[in-house]
């Protein structure tokens, strides 16, 4: 520590001071290009006044078909999964304190895997269709989840930081181990995990309907849990002393983070890179605090998902990418634009 | 006499199976500053983390006017009681304004995040500890004395009658130490605050300080004015340290100045105790 006694003359002032109402309209304008970008552009090229037609009268024409049968609900899909994996995004890092954490960190794409594998294994085609897969990736995220829990839990100093990427990591690890097994010696078992690894929004769109509950309890969970974040973010002692109840808040937040995430991947497979890079647009745009960080993660969650599943859909014509590879593709550059950029990472 | 506002009764605490405080019993007075001292590991620090239920006594019970704390929830705590842990984290980029704001946690309702009291008090709390100017100065590019001032502020902000400081002037120059000790003192006087702090440099805790706790293995070893309680006896009963105890000349408080350790005890020239200075005995202007 410099010995001066007086205070250092120039000091640097937050210039970019955001106006977080202002970054969250930014989110919400984005997420309004991306739905109307989704709607319109696909294998068939559509007009403003195509969508029209589609909404108000619609007479079964092609056009009609493919905005009405096939984008619309894929649309929907992108913007409840961009979402959920937003917010699970903010979340997770918000209780690991860890600028690179993600909900993968808590065992759901390990644990979905191995239930869809499973399944495959055990169930064959009747359970390799996509809505049976849908379920088993459902209960296998929300399984590993409990379990990281608990067992992040069952150390004297109750749910820490640590002990939570600890348990995490084991059983990611053991889950991945099981996965591997299987696929080794069951080819169907691999055919499905490859393409359920993709992961995608096209095909699951009519499953929305099913998850609504879960949706709306996961948001109700996360809206709860805001409050504590900003206070957890000065580190768990200081959090106790500003009057949060660690273990209440943990608990209403991993099963904030566990429902939505299964939510997502139900509906998409593991597109594990959003909830990485999503938290870090939304810090970017609207700054630390996490009252309008969340809501601005479930904004950009659903925009950048969208527009990636577009971009998916134009650049390998007459065929398409699945959003998780476009996803990869785009967010690894920006990201390290990102974390070069300023210092974000740092939570 | 004052009722106390925050006592300790046969209060022991401890990590897992190793207790750090054995029984010990204290009693805080309303609107003082009480110094905890005594050497690394006696049980200072978690003395004040029992003091404010961040840690649960694994035996007797911490009173809070009157009160167990044990019947208040976290956030009625927190409303009564500020804490400022050793070394505290925040994220990068955190600006001080930010930072303060946070401190009205216990203050805010789920449904009412911003509220124009929640401003008033953390226009008031950044204004005590003279930091308005670097409302929007990010927390990393803040000298050590200006940190700590903004983290008192958040403190502040969360406006409970007792402040406990751990270690509020570790890392600080001396000048810095000064500063963040006379900003305690002015929150004691003009806030009406009851503040209880950790302090490794036991001559500035005899200036600033009501009252002082010596501690030593858990236990505490005496307790009192700074007079009574700062005495060459204790500084060896507790540290093992031998120094002079002298009345510094401003207001005659105890003034440690230290001569050897228990293996190194210097014959010196003839000074053993403040009864032997010189009448004369003056310092140089």
């Amino acid at each position: 520590m410099a010995t001066v006694a007086h205070p250092r003359a120039p000091l640097r002032e937050d210039r970019r001071r955001r106006v977080p109402a202002r970054g969250l309209l930014l989110a919400g304008a984005l997420l309004a290009l991306a739905l109307l970008a989704s709607v319109l552009i696909g294998g068939l090229e559509s007009s403003l006044s195509d969508v029209w037609h589609a909404v108000m009268t619609p007479n079964g024409s092609v056009a009609d078909v493919a905005i009405r049968e096939l984008r619309w609900p894929r649309t929907v899909n992108g913007l409840v999964v961009g979402a959920c994996l937003g917010i699970a995004g903010c979340l997770t890092q918000a209780h690991t304190r860890n600028p690179i954490a993600d909900p993968g960190l808590l065992g759901i794409y390990a644990g979905a895997a191995l239930a869809v594998v499973s399944g495959a294994l055990v169930g064959g085609a009747a359970l390799q269709a996509a809505p049976a897969q849908a379920v088993l990736a459902f209960i296998g995220a929300l399984l590993a989840c409990a379990l990281v829990f608990a067992v992040g839990s069952a150390s004297r100093h109750g749910v820490t930081t640590v002990t939570l990427v600890l348990a995490g990591a084991a059983v990611t690890a053991l889950a991945g181990g099981l996965v591997s097994m299987i696929v080794l010696s069951n080819d169907s078992a691999l055919d499905t995990l490859r393409f359920w690894q993709l992961g995608s929004i096209a095909v699951r769109g009519g499953m929305v309907p099913a998850m609504l509950p879960f949706l709306l309890a996961g948001l109700l969970l996360a809206a709860v849990n805001v409050p504590s974040l900003n206070a957890l973010a000065l580190g768990e002692e200081t959090a106790a002393s500003l009057g949060v109840d660690l273990r209440r808040s943990r608990t209403v937040g991993i099963a904030a983070i566990a429902v939505l995430a299964a939510v997502a991947v139900t509906l998409a497979g593991p597109i594990a890179f959003a909830g990485l890079l999503v938290p870090h647009l939304a810090r970017w745009l609207v700054g630390l605090d996490y009252r309008w960080q969340l809501p601005s993660s479930a904004v950009l969650g659903a925009a950048v998902l969208l527009l990636a599943d577009t971009a998916g859909r134009v650049v390998a014509r007459p065929g398409e990418l699945p959003v998780g590879v476009l996803l990869a593709v785009m967010g690894a550059p920006f990201f390290i634009y990102l974390a070069r950029r300023r210092k974000l990472v740092s939570l | 006499m004052n009722h106390p506002v925050l006592s300790a009764e046969r209060l022991s605490l401890g990590f897992e199976e190793r207790i750090v405080v054995r029984g010990l019993d204290l009693s805080l007075e309303r609107g003082s500053v009480t110094t905890i001292i005594g050497p690394n590991g006696c049980g200072k620090s978690t003395l004040l983390k029992g003091l404010s239920r961040l840690l649960k006594p694994g035996d007797g019970r911490v009173l809070l006017d009157g009160k167990d704390l044990r019947s208040f929830s976290q956030r009625a705590i927190a409303q009564r009681i500020a804490v400022l842990p050793q070394t505290p984290i925040a994220p990068a980029g955190l600006t001080v304004s930010e930072l303060v704001t946070r401190g009205r946690h216990p203050r805010q309702k789920w449904y009412q995040q911003f509220s124009a009291g929640d401003e008033a008090a953390v226009a008031a709390a950044l204004e005590a500890t003279d930091v308005s100017a670097l409302a929007h100065t990010v927390l990393d590019d803040l000298s050590g004395g200006q940190r700590q001032r903004a983290w008192i502020s958040m403190a502040l902000a969360q406006e409970s009658d007792i402040l406990l400081l751990d270690e509020p002037t570790t890392y600080l120059d001396l000048a810095h130490q000064v500063e963040v000790l006379e900003l305690v003192r002015r929150l004691n006087r003009e806030l009406g605050r009851t503040v209880v702090m950790v302090l490794h440099d036991i001559s500035l805790a005899a200036r600033y300080s009501d009252r002082i706790v010596a501690m030593k293995d858990g236990l505490i070893e005496a307790q009192g004015t700074p007079a009574e309680v700062v005495t060459a006896e204790l500084l060896w009963s507790i540290f093992g340290l031998r120094a002079h105890v002298v009345p510094e000349p401003s207001e005659g408080r105890p003034h440690v100045i230290p001569l050897g350790s228990e293996t190194a005890v210097p014959a010196g020239p003839g000074l053993s105790a403040a009864s032997e200075l010189p009448a004369s005995f003056e310092l140089p202007a």
